[in-house]
């Protein structure tokens, strides 16, 4: 292996005609690639001495394969002079700004010094530069040698006027190679670039190799972009070397150059304003050196910034509640593919070889054996079992992957670090990667058909980092706020709350079931009740066996009504969670407990308190234990959860009515101008301000009156109230009125004239003609309503659109304005030059990842754990 | 056991200091001092608690290396798809239109010279603070009156080439305004040459000469300031506690901090650059966290203030307030190969050629680029290693 080279630095500069043809392996002179028998022409654009693409040929100039030839450069000579396009702008600038006779910059002496010194010593010098090239420009007469200046004008695209006359590409350069050294600075120009390197009289030829031709199916040679330019360069480039020597009159001449610098033009950007691009001969634009470069898929976006890798997997994901959250499930024909690479020592040499025995047919088995020399040996085709024989300390097994491997795991959009996580594999049957639903929330993922993707670190040193950085346990609290963002979610509330109700009594055989099958020990403490000699254990009771026995906590339960006056411990509700020495005495077990995103109380402690071992351990039981709880219990929902009695329908029918006279009263009272106006707001806003008021009054009404119905017997209300999935707003939207739809804030008002729809009155702003819903989701919508309602929805849905484009750049401008932002060992934050941008890395130096919600030091719950404890 | 007293609990505490943050120091007196007052602190049980509070701060610090400026970038970037897009909301005073959400976090970054919502809070010092009817007419005089919210009709009289106002009476009386006053400003805005007769409520405006003059004339007059604070469109005052505070849509900082009654210590404008002219690059620094805090916080999410300081003071290191953006923070990156990444690739290349620039590879893209390791995290640990071997010879 060669020596490895680090780049220390890049330097940016422009190419001299000498370096153009010292660097060139030959000069290129023919227009055509290759001749009948499909062989390179010698000296042509393919001349096998820039490189080869094709596997079999060697580089004519380093004799090595397509795998090792970088490719090399080669040059062509222009006939003529012509402007480098990319940089008319600059030359427009030196032309205004220098003397026409000799050449130095139109600005006096005293100026230069001062505007030097000013430079002296700054990083940004070519600010200064800009100022200089300000004043200097448009000055009429040089100061220097006192000649009158004329003025220069430019034509787009790259005609330049003197006066009169028009200043060729030729005048230019010799104008240009007059400008002096210590002048450049000044101009804006490094001293090691030459302002005559902008009009060019050589122009370089990239390596085959980065122009590869691609040979269709059909056996047709199809070139690249920028080879067919490079042709059309070339032929032009000839026949105007043809003319000029012939001795063809002025005009032809000057027409040829001008096609040539048309074509050089678009051979480095092929979106100029003011020139058509040229075009391939389909018609189609072709992509020259510019628009390689440019933009998302452009070269720096898409290949230098964002690289393809081996070792990887995409896949369909679903969800496996019996895996451990930081597992993932890989299917085996995934497994059967991905490599790890795997070093022989003495310690697993028989495992090793049995490895490689098994070689790539049985799954368990390895896919290439590296020897301590380097050498690959395929175990497709290669006698295993004598290189199993061969193995020894020093070789390297590249082995299939397989259970406890780590891998990183990943969804896009990858917004937060969370969207790239260590996990451990299981290896399992099936065609999807698993995952536990407590990740869910970190990936953002769910089942409707999301894909994944895996990569397999593969040296130790990536996977001790990927184990110790990325690995899920380890990312239980977001550093966004300080609170831990894996948790439970959707079932895992429901059956922790079925379990922990205080009508859940179970007798042994269920009891130890639960526990079995939460993954615990099935050690049950003494039983709560004893009836007829059965013995009966609470739900509290088994969810208080996971609990660490020194755990004390009270908090309200999500499920809290939040009555005037708390009664505490005596709640009927069970609202009130008490947990004293690990034991659940009192409340109920909901969001609040351990929902992710939530308020999560109980999980929180755990985690902070227990630390990220015991929490895992914790929440890997606790899940399970929740569903199979809810299993066992039973707990389902269906479209009669939402059925409410005739009278409370009746009683909702009342109240909307009463909503829509108050609302036909609101309207007369706003024609009769009676209607008082609200400050700042004109009459008519104040009338539709009412209105909205007071339609969303009556849906709230509405709902009290079905919420009168929805008790926590019913399992959709359970849901919804222990925080498990969906809100009482829901409910009430499904069982009572779904209320009023709007677009931009408003109620619905365009369509046609006055009216949204047909079907009403022109200038008609009662509550049914503007997208008032009164109907409920269960009973069905009319027609009319259902039109609204999708007007409604759709607004919904262009929002979500244009939020996700908008907030996604708004990220990547953040991401890239703070990425080099890190902090150094004396605890400042600095950027990439190491300028100082914070003192003490957030006032106080504390990570957010290992605050308590922010706060970096809990004193009151020192004080209380210390002295307040200790003296209960 | 007696407990020791609370001179000691202050002395002891207080050699915290340097140690631990202040506030934490602080905090810490303060809580034990009011423990201290219900049961007894021992001597140990005193020494326990502060060796428990310098073990929670060392266990909290960030360590060295830590990306924070993409965690901080993440933090802030993540929930921005929950945002609401909603450009206009009434929230707090409902009279008021203020940008939320998204767009409004947008703009804050953007740094934008005109926030599409400008908006003042003026608070107010003592006797006006106290009283409705003075805090009342502060805000008359702050809010701009135009010639526009005063007429009930304009002509262009063409036969006589003049324009013709007249005024409400009613909108007159509220705006505390006479004609004869609004002919004294219009004069003195217009300039000697225009010829202005009153007529009880009515005005007549001779001056054009051709058609076209006069209708610009309509246009410039109908936008005259006859009175208030430039660009200040709509005040409302609102009781908040004990005092009576202005808020005021259309921002003028500069102006309101002039005049008499105001607290210039409290009055504050959402408008950044506003804030960055007149009090400086600090107090920016500090409006863009409270705007971005309050942005975040009113959409109902969670973002550790650490977060939202670094993007400030990253906005603000030079000095000056910067976009983050290609305008700003990213445009000016020391690294070529970094600028070129993020927005327009040629210009920047373009650009270093000749200014023979050079890329020191020392930032995260670059390092990308050229398959370096990232010097951040465990990529910023450096070791001296004797050369030779490699790993797979």
């Amino acid at each position: 292996m060669r020596p490895q080279r680090v780049i220390e630095s890049i330097r940016f500069s422009l190419l001299s005609p000498d370096e153009i043809r010292k660097m060139s392996v030959t000069s290129v002179v023919t227009a055509d690639t290759y001749d009948e028998d499909g062989f390179p022409i010698e000296r042509g654009l393919m001349d096998r001495r820039l490189g080869v693409v094709e596997p079999g040929l060697t580089c004519r100039t380093c004799g090595g394969g397509p795998k090792d030839c970088p490719g090399h450069f080669g040059h062509i000579e222009l006939a003529r002079p012509v402007i480098h396009v990319n940089y008319v702008e600059t030359i427009f600038e030196l032309l205004q700004s220098t003397c026409r006779k000799c050449g130095r910059i139109l600005l006096k002496e005293e100026e230069r010094e001062r505007l030097l010194q000013e430079m002296e010593g700054k990083e940004e010098w070519w600010k200064v530069s800009e100022k200089a090239v300000q004043t200097a420009k448009g000055r009429q007469e040089c100061p220097h040698c006192g000649e009158e200046q004329e003025e220069v004008k430019f034509e787009k695209p790259f005609t330049f006027m003197e006066g009169k006359g028009r200043l060729t590409p030729s005048d230019i350069r010799t104008r240009l190679e007059r400008i002096r050294t210590e002048d450049l600075r000044l101009l804006g120009l490094d001293p090691s670039v030459r302002p005559e390197w902008m009009v060019l009289q050589v122009l370089l030829v990239p390596p085959v190799t980065v122009r590869p031709s691609i040979t269709l199916e059909t056996g047709v040679r199809s070139e690249d972009d920028l080879t067919h330019k490079l042709v059309d360069i070339i032929r032009i480039n000839q026949r105007l070397a043809e003319n000029m020597e012939a001795g063809a009159p002025h005009l032809i001449v000057e027409d040829l150059w001008e096609l040539l610098q048309y074509h050089v033009a678009t051979y480095f950007s092929n979106e100029i304003s003011g020139v058509p691009p040229a075009r391939h001969r389909s018609g189609r634009v072709l992509r020259t050196l510019g628009q390689r470069l440019k933009g998302k898929e452009g070269r720096f976006r898409g290949n230098l910034s964002g690289k393809r890798v081996d070792f990887s997997a995409r896949a369909v994901i679903s969800p496996d509640p019996c895996l451990k959250f930081d597992e993932v499930g890989v299917p085996e024909y995934v497994a059967r593919v991905l490599t790890v690479r795997s070093r022989v020592t003495s310690f697993n040499l028989e495992e090793m070889r049995e490895l490689v025995r098994r070689g790539t047919e049985q799954y368990p088995g390895a896919q290439w054996v590296i020897s301590p020399d380097g050498k690959r040996y395929d175990l497709r085709y290669a006698d295993r079992e004598e290189l199993a024989q061969k193995l020894e300390p020093g070789y390297v097994v590249e082995r299939n992957l397989r259970d406890g491997d780590i891998v990183l795991f990943n969804r896009q959009p990858s917004l937060h670090r969370m969207s790239i996580m260590a996990h451990r594999v299981r290896v399992m049957p099936g065609h999807t990667f698993r995952l536990n639903l407590c990740v869910c929330p970190l990936y953002n993922a769910d089942f409707d058909g999301d894909e994944m993707n895996l990569h397999v670190p593969q040296s130790e040193e990536a996977q001790v980092e990927a184990m110790i950085l990325m690995a899920v346990q380890n990312q239980i609290i977001s550093p966004r706020f300080g609170g831990p963002i894996i948790g439970g979610i959707q079932d895992h509330i429901t059956g922790a709350y079925l379990l922990t109700r205080k009508e859940t009594l179970l007798d042994r055989e269920k009891a130890c079931q639960l526990l079995m099958q939460a993954g615990v020990e099935p050690v049950l403490p003494e039983p709560a009740v004893v009836r007829e000699g059965v013995e009966y254990w609470t739900g509290k009771q088994l969810f208080s066996v996971l609990l660490p026995k020194d755990l004390n906590l009270t908090y309200r339960a999500k499920i809290c009504e939040g009555c005037s006056r708390c009664k505490e411990e005596e709640c009927e509700k069970e609202a009130y969670v008490v947990i004293e020495n690990g034991e659940l005495k009192r409340g109920v077990i909901d969001a609040h407990a351990y929902k992710a995103l939530d308020k999560c109380e109980l999980w929180d402690r755990m985690v902070k308190e227990y630390g990220v071992e015991r929490a895992s351990e914790f929440l890997n039981h606790v899940t399970r234990l929740s569903i199979a709880a809810a299993e066992m219990l039973g707990f389902t929902t269906s479209i009669d959860d939402e059925d409410i009695p005739r009278i409370a329908k009746e009683r909702i029918e009342e109240k909307i009515e009463d909503a829509k006279k108050k609302v036909r009263e609101l309207i007369e009272a706003y024609n009769r101008e009676e209607l008082e106006p609200l400050p700042g707001r004109s009459l008519r806003e104040t009338l539709e301000m009412r209105i909205m008021e007071a339609l969303a009054e009556v849906r709230d009404r509405a709902g009290q009156v079905a919420e009168k119905h929805l008790t926590l017997s019913n399992p959709a209300v359970i849901m919804a109230r222990t925080g498990a999935r969906g809100s009482m707003l829901n409910l009430t939207q499904m069982a009572a009125c779904v209320g009023q739809q709007s677009v931009r804030g408003e109620r619905l008002n365009r369509g046609y004239v006055g009216r949204v729809l047909i079907h009403f009155k022109s200038e008609d702003l009662g509550a049914e003609a503007r997208g008032f819903v009164s109907s409920s989701y269960k009973d069905g919508l009319k027609p009319l309503e259902f039109f609204f309602h999708a007007a409604g929805g759709r607004e919904g849905l262009v929002d979500t659109a244009v939020r996700t484009a908008q907030s996604g750049y708004m990220q990547r401008r953040l991401i890239n304005a703070l990425q080099d932002l890190h902090v150094e060992y004396d605890g400042t934050v600095r950027d990439d030059r190491g300028v100082i941008v914070q003192f003490l890395y957030g006032e106080d130096g504390a990570d957010p990842m290992r605050t308590d919600n922010g706060k970096a030091v809990r004193v009151d719950r020192l004080v209380e754990k210390i002295i307040g404890g200790g003296a209960k | 056991m007696t407990g020791v007293s609370p001179e000691t609990i202050r002395s002891e505490v207080r050699k915290l200091r340097g140690e631990v943050p202040d506030s934490v120091v602080e905090e810490l007196e303060r809580t034990l001092l009011r423990v201290g007052k219900e049961r007894a602190i021992t001597a140990e049980a005193l020494q326990r608690v502060i060796e428990a509070v310098k073990e929670a701060h060392l266990s909290s610090l960030v360590e060295p290396g830590e990306a924070v400026g993409t965690v901080a970038a993440q933090s802030i970037g993540e929930p921005g798809t929950q945002m609401t897009l909603r450009t206009f909301h009434y929230a707090g005073v409902a009279e008021l239109n203020v940008t939320l959400g998204l767009p409004r976090l947008i703009e804050i970054l953007d740094t934008r010279r005109t926030p599409s919502a400008a908006l003042m809070t003026v608070y107010l010092e003592p006797p006006y603070s106290k009283d409705k009817d003075k805090a009342r007419a502060i805000a008359q005089e702050i809010e701009m009156t135009t010639v526009e919210d005063l007429i009930s009709e304009m002509e262009t009289d063409l036969m006589n080439m003049q324009l013709l106002l007249s005024l409400s009476r009613s909108r007159l009386r509220q705006k505390e305004l006479t004609p004869s006053k609004v002919k004294e400003v219009l004069s003195r805005e217009l300039g000697p040459k225009v010829e202005i007769n009153v007529e009880e409520t009515k005005l007549r405006i001779k001056a054009a000469e051709s058609l076209s003059e006069l209708r610009r004339l309509a246009a410039r007059v109908r936008k005259i300031k006859l009175k208030g604070v430039k660009d200040v469109t709509k005040v409302v005052v609102k009781k908040e506690g004990e005092e009576w505070v202005i808020y005021t849509e259309g921002s003028n900082f500069a102006e309101i901090l002039k005049m008499k009654g105001v607290d210039k210590k409290r009055t504050t404008t959402n408008n950044i650059r506003e804030i960055e002219e007149i009090l400086g690059i600090e107090a920016a620094r500090n409006a863009l966290i409270r705007e971005m805090s309050s942005t975040l916080r009113e959409q109902g999410l969670e973002v550790d203030i650490r977060h939202i300081m670094l993007v400030a003071d990253m906005m603000t290191v030079k000095g000056e307030v910067r976009q983050i953006g290609r305008h700003g923070v990213s445009g000016e990156k020391s690294s070529v190969l970094a600028r070129a990444a993020f927005e327009i690739t040629l210009k920047h290349l373009l650009e270093a050629s000749l200014r023979g620039e050079e890329d020191r590879l020392r930032g995260v893209t670059e390092s990308i680029i050229t398959g370096n390791p990232i010097p951040l995290g465990t990529g910023s640990v450096r070791l001296v290693m004797q050369g030779g071997r490699s790993e797979r010879e």
